[in-house]
């Protein structure tokens, strides 16, 4: 059949319902797209709006439940909606390939790494004898440098940025017309993700593969993507060349997405964030018009008579809106911060830790999670925590609230008084004095219990207030996180994420705490979402003149909201010191590598450094200074042998590198011009 | 911003927890496995219930006349070994089991909740010790403990409640502590130790409330087999002592005339074993769909 | 490996020793005296003493403990009382017989239900897997002796195609032996085939739905490729486990059918000591029913072990 299409996938007016209790509900309400041969599209969209439904539609893998209702499926030429099983699965050998999140269970555990890859292969139509010379080349292609050991391993012994590598190499071995990636990289640290997505771009270049790439993240698309579409509850607002369209958004959807975002060295004294209010509207939602009505600033009467077509609004740029050329004019959601004077001091918190140990042990070997941190944090401070997976970072978050013992030898001091290192050994009031904000709403807030009796329980605990006190203080905390009080009686799941975070933030702020330690709080949420919260934040912590400290390893979002900030590496500080200064040069090779692994939305044509390998087992950590195996500024055997010291290198500014922070100003002298912007 | 939203959503937690509930009662109507079971299980309770009313003979009374006449009008199951009707037996037969099986199992299933949340919720030590005991309780079937235990005490209702539901303890115990283990491991319970809440407080208010979902259907399939086992003990001649018209004594009683052909007296206290058995577990099933949606 | 293996064989150890007190205290320790229970209330006096004595049980418990385990460790499980023979001999030649019936079920349940498990997760929702869940269901749920009574009925007393009798001379030839055996297996049958099918159901149901699952349809490979190769292994990892704790059912099962068909194996021994209030042999033949169970257990934790490389290479690079 003709498969000499210039495009690689055409999807037309796409509808597709699941059902759900009985009834089919829409969720992709009509979506057009065309991929180019050897184009790379992305797809972005908030978590809920469609994407993947997308995706798997394409596959023809959905569950049971969904139904494709209308519109049409071009891959390479053909037709996947009237395709029987065996074209299908020739197809899917051979011209179409997927790649998604969580590359750890997309394995087999069951079966080597090798012999999975070799299966693509031999799918594909390679002779068998020749597979797996093959499958040894690809996993060359694919920047893995051992492997004829990678291919004799189970994937539990592999880690997650060498699985996702495999599970490309699987994906390419029938070297497809299209391949999609659903989310490839979410879930992987920032210095891994950015080595994978760098493959992915490689292998793009010399395989000539178009590429279906989606994520929620805006800098990881503008980074990998010639064009772009934006998906909003399940129907295509937006759609442009990517450059284009993060720069010059003409949809006002897109305008407010991309003024949620933390942008590189934005800060909150700069401002708070803007936010999209309300919420998109769920599957099987009726809309008569624009989509977008609803939570529009620039909505008018036509809007919700008339749904707007995707017009074009330059070139291979559309919009789907009647007003797309003041789509900018967007006014801000969010009100100016009403900036009060400080209360006068009563929230004091001097945190104080000194030789902070921890030594764990996984699978009966030990190692240190913590191995002699200094730290000092100042009343009304925001200090930030940045470090990949494994650095420490929660460790230390749980050893000052109380929750990991740490070894012998430590100490933690809270407003000059020595912390017992249990919480319940500590006085009632420490404990009030420190409380903490999970990442995870839905594993922090007991489900079965209803917002009163959540912030209820922790006003009486901490405070004693009983009866109609504390039905009075109940309200009062739900205000001061603007929870709407006719939502004290919904229990968890009745609320959206952003909501529910809201409540576990208050239950942090029922005893009037003096440090509250916030563990990635913002990590589960959409940008909107995210940027309500962080605004939520920074209100709460001026109004009330409390120190954080806020994890996070987004760190656009850790500069945004901290005064000083801490990298931390295999349980050690590499750099602490204030936010501007740690966020530009001279910094640590290792918060060098940090930085410029991070997607951005700012840094176009890129200088990047990038760390070869993974994170070394803190079990065995490496020699000298931690960093040496992965540092790309080591200077040689000195690194390896002796440990340096982390020394104040100008006021307020801490290095741990045999390198003099003058030779790391000059050497980072040409990106700095770049990052600091 | 937020404040509107929720405005928005005014109407939300009360009607939406009604909704809740409205909808898992449409889809338990929905479910035809728990709709059977609690229908035959009702079935059985009105009997017990009016046993007097309906039973058309005294189930005790013997004519040895009329012993082992088959299946007639008079007698619509038969007559038995002692000329005793077999329909009126099988309906007061229902009178015990039907008390001992809920009795046993929740008192197997109190004592194992409570054992599954100690041992899950503090582990090391404790744990540890709760858990070898339990294993060796679980080496051995729950007949078999009861052969041991009844040989030393003797059968009665009242013992056979306590041996099976304390043999059921330690299985409904493994159950509980799986679940409060990754239930313990969510922030919720760590948010309550740093507000200084004690052990019981949150074992009981904050974990035991979210575990309740694998409670009640663990005690429904445990029902199932407490009147496996109770049956099996009558019938081994371990539990209720005769002259009751416990189902599975009688079948013992009457099992030898099975080979003579003598079918009645055997058969029809066999099947209504079997359509309790088979109704408690169709509930326990339809409860398990139900709930875990 | 080793180390999950050691680990695993010490905890069987303790438990073990656990039982032993659980089963010594429940037969020694509850109120009365042994010899009372034993002679009935209205005994004289001294007989009662006397037969305390000679049974040693007149002496401290503890004392009476490690007696009696220094006697198991030792092979020595003391005499019958009601068989005057020594009761390791009843429990071997028991324990022979009860194999034998229980080889000839699990034979027979063991392929079976696996094959309906995995039919039925493959059909899922349609009426051949509502048929094998329910049926399972049912089947599991009720009591040896009841199916027993409708098999009896049915097989050997109106379609007379099976014998009641499992009496076979011990000097049958195998087929003879087997053919006697199999009416009184098919309740054991029925009720393991409802447990086995149904875990394999959930496992295979849980392998479908798995990411690797998907990686292998959308690599293009042809269902059965995927159904064989990807997800049969990791479904019945479950499955292994639990045959094996039904080996422990099992002889609770055994206690019922052996009573009810007159056979001489473990559970009848078993249920013999109870009526007759023969002590030593109740003690020791719970216990062999505990090791039985203990060493079937260790077996499927080696063979799960074996087949999750997780375990079969931790502690390895
Ligand atoms: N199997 C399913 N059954 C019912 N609803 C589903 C199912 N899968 C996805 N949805 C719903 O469809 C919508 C789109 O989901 P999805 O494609 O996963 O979005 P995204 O990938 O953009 O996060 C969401 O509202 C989601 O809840
Ligand atoms: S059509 Fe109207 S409501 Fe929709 S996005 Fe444009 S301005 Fe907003
Ligand atoms: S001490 Fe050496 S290895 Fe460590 S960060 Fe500095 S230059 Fe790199
Ligand atoms: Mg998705």
């Amino acid at each position: 059949m003709a498969s000499q299409s210039r495009a690689a996938l055409e999807v037309t007016d796409l509808k597709l319902a699941y059902r759900v209790r009985g009834r089919d509900r829409i969720a992709i309400r009509g979506v057009t797209f065309t991929i180019n041969k050897g184009e790379s599209y992305g797809l972005v969209g908030e978590s809920g709006s469609g994407k993947s439904t997308v995706a798997y539609a394409v596959m023809r893998y959905l569950p049971d439940n969904a139904k494709i209702t209308g519109g049409s499926i071009v891959l390479d030429g053909k037709d996947m909606l009237h395709m029987d099983g065996d074209d299908l699965r020739k197809l899917r050998a051979t011209a179409a390939s997927m790649v998604y999140q969580n590359p750890g269970t997309a394995l087999n555990p069951t079966i080597r790494a090798g012999d999975q890859l070799i299966e693509a292969f031999v799918i594909a139509g390679v002779a068998k004898g020749e597979a797996r010379e093959r499958a040894l080349a690809m996993l060359g292609r694919v920047q893995i440098s051992d492997p004829q050991g990678v291919m004799g391993r189970y994937p539990h012994q592999l880690s997650g940025g060498m699985q996702q590598r495999v599970v490309i190499a699987m994906a390419l071995a029938s070297d497809p017309t299209l391949l999609i990636l659903d989310e490839p990289t979410t879930g992987l640290d920032a210095t891994v993700e950015a080595e994978v997505l760098d493959l992915i771009r490689n292998l793009r270049a010399t395989f000539g593969t178009s590429v279906l790439f989606i994520s929620h993240n805006l800098g990881v698309i503008a980074r990998m993507c010639d064009r772009v579409g934006v998906l909003y509850a399940g129907r295509m607002v937006e759609e442009g060349p990517a450059w284009e369209l993060l720069t010059n958004p003409r949809h006002p959807y897109t305008v407010g997405l991309l003024r949620c975002i933390p942008r590189w060295g934005l800060s909150k004294e700069v401002g708070p964030l803007d936010t999209i209010p309300g919420f998109p509207p769920g599957i099987g939602a009726a809309i008569k018009a624009c989509v977008f009505a609803d939570r529009c600033g620039l909505v008018q009467d036509i809007c919700r008579a008339e749904e707007p077509g995707l017009d074009p609004v330059g070139e291979g740029h559309a919009s789907r809106c009647h007003f797309s050329d003041i789509a900018q004019t967007l006014p801000r959601a969010e009100r100016d911060m009403v900036k009060r004077p400080p209360v006068p001091e009563t929230a004091r918190a001097a945190l104080s830790i000194k030789n902070l140990r921890r030594t764990m042990t996984q699978q009966g070997n030990s190692f240190q999670a913590l191995a002699g941190v200094d730290l000092e944090i100042a009343a009304g401070e925001v200090f930030g925590l940045v470090g990949e997976s494994g650095s420490g970072k929660t460790t230390l978050a749980r050893s000052v609230i109380g929750l990991g013992v740490p070894d012998a030898g430590s100490e933690i001091d809270l407003e000059g008084k020595k912390l017992a290192p249990r919480v319940g050994q500590r006085s009632l009031d420490q404990v009030r004095a420190i409380q903490i904000v999970f990442q995870n709403p839905d594993a922090s807030l007991n489900r079965r219990k209803s917002v009163r009796q959540i912030l209820g329980r922790a006003l009486t605990k901490l405070t004693g207030v009983r009866g109609e006190r504390r039905s009075r203080r109940i309200v009062e905390l739900s205000e001061s996180v603007r929870l709407d009080a006719g939502l004290l009686d919904a229990l968890p799941r009745q609320l959206s994420g952003g909501l529910k975070q809201r409540v576990g933030i208050a239950r942090a702020f029922a005893g009037e705490p003096h440090l509250v330690i916030c563990d990635e709080p913002t990590s589960a949420l959409d940008v909107s979402v995210q940027a309500a919260i962080l605004n939520l934040l920074v209100r709460l912590q001026r109004d009330r003149n409390l120190s954080y400290i806020f994890i996070s390893h987004d760190l656009g979002v850790v500069r945004y909201i901290s005064d000083r900030i801490g990298v931390l590496y295999l349980g050690r500080l590499m750099e602490v010191g204030p936010a501007d200064v740690v966020f530009s040069a001279p910094h640590h090779p290792y918060t060098e590598a940090l930085l410029s692994a991070a997607p951005s939305l700012d840094v176009r044509e890129e200088h990047r450094i990038r760390l070869q390998g993974d994170i070394p087992s803190a079990a065995k950590p490496p020699s000298g200074c931690v960093f040496h195996t992965r540092c790309p500024r080591k200077l040689g055997a000195i690194c390896e042998q002796q440990e340096p010291p982390l020394l104040e290198e100008e006021p307020g500014h801490f290095l741990k590198c045999h390198i003099p922070i003058e030779d790391l100003r000059r050497l980072q002298k040409p990106e700095a011009a770049d990052q600091a912007g | 911003m937020s404040a509107t939203i929720a405005l928005g959503r005014q109407e939300s937690a009360a009607r939406l927890r009604r909704q809740a509930w409205v909808e898992r009662l449409r889809l338990a109507l929905r479910t035809p496995s728990l709709l059977i079971g609690v229908g035959v299980l009702l079935f059985w309770v009105i009997l017990a219930i009016f046993a007097q009313n309906i039973a058309p003979h005294d189930p005790l009374a013997p004519d040895i006349l009329h012993k082992l006449q088959p299946p007639s009008a008079d007698h619509r199951f038969g007559t038995d070994g002692l000329g005793r009707d077999v329909l009126s037996r099988v309906i007061y037969g229902s009178r015990g089991i039907l008390v001992a099986a809920p009795l046993a199992t929740l008192l197997g299933t109190v004592v194992g909740t409570a054992i599954g949340l100690i041992a899950g919720y503090f582990r090391g030590l404790v744990e540890d010790v709760l858990m070898r005991i339990t294993d060796a309780f679980l080496a051995l079937p729950t007949i078999v403990t009861a052969l041991l235990v009844l040989a030393s005490v003797g059968g009665s209702t009242t013992t056979v409640i306590l041996v099976i539901g304390l043999g059921f303890a330690p299985i409904i115990a493994r159950t509980v502590r799986a679940a409060v283990l990754s239930e313990a491991q969510l922030e919720y319970v760590e948010a309550a130790r740093l507000r200084r809440e004690r052990a019981p407080y949150v074992m009981f208010v904050e974990i035991l409330p979210n575990v309740m979902g694998p409670v009640l259907v663990e005690f429904t399939v445990r029902l199932g087999y407490a009147v496996f086992a109770i049956a099996t003990l009558s019938f081994l001649g371990l539990g209720i002592p005769p002259p009751s018209p416990d189902w599975g004594l009688t079948i013992s009683e009457q099992y030898t005339y099975l080979i003579s052909n003598f079918w009645w007296p055997v058969l029809f206290p066999a099947l209504a074993i079997a359509s309790l058995v088979i109704a408690v577990n169709m509930f326990a099933d339809g409860l398990s769909r139900v709930l875990e949606r | 490996m080793l180390r999950f293996l050691a680990r695993r064989i010490a905890l069987a150890l303790v438990t073990l020793w656990l039982l032993s007190v659980i089963i010594f205290l429940a037969s020694h320790a509850l109120p009365g005296d042994v010899g009372r229970r034993i002679l009935g209330p209205f005994a004289d006096p001294r007989a009662v003493a006397t037969l305390d004595h000679s049974l040693g049980v007149d002496r401290p418990l503890l004392v009476q403990y490690l007696d009696w385990i220094g006697g198991f460790i030792r092979g020595d499980l003391g005499t019958s009382l009601s068989f005057h023979v020594p009761v390791a001999q009843l429990l071997l030649r028991g324990l022979g017989n009860s194999v034998k019936l229980a080889l000839v079920a699990f034979v027979i349940v063991v392929p079976l239900s696996i094959l309906g498990g995995v039919v039925a997760a493959l059909r899922r929702g349609t009426f051949i897997d509502r048929t094998i869940s329910i049926g399972g269901l049912s089947a599991t749920a009720m009591p040896e002796f009841v199916t027993s009574i409708v098999l009896i009925l049915l097989l050997s007393i109106t379609l007379k195609v099976l014998p009641i009798s499992v009496q076979v001379p011990p000097d049958a030839d195998p087929f003879t032996q087997v053919y006697h055996l199999i009416l009184p297996s098919l309740p054991l049958v029925l009720v393991l085939f409802g447990y086995i099918a149904r875990i394999t159901r959930a496992g295979m149901i849980e392998a479908l739905e798995s990411d690797y699952t998907r990686t292998a349809v959308l690599k293009g490979l042809a269902w059965r490729t995927v159904v064989f190769r990807h997800v049969l292994r990791n479904a019945l990892m479950p499955t292994i486990a639990v045959v094996a704790t039904q080996t422990g059912y099992l002889i609770g099962g055994l206690v019922v059918i052996e009573t009810m068909f007159n056979y001489q194996g473990i559970g009848q021994l078993l249920y013999t000591s109870v009526a007759q209030k023969d002590f030593p042999l109740i003690q020791a033949g719970v216990m062999t029913v505990g090791v039985v169970y203990l060493v079937a257990t260790l077996l499927a934790d080696i063979s799960y072990s074996l087949l999750n490389p997780r375990i079969r290479l931790a502690g390895r690079e």
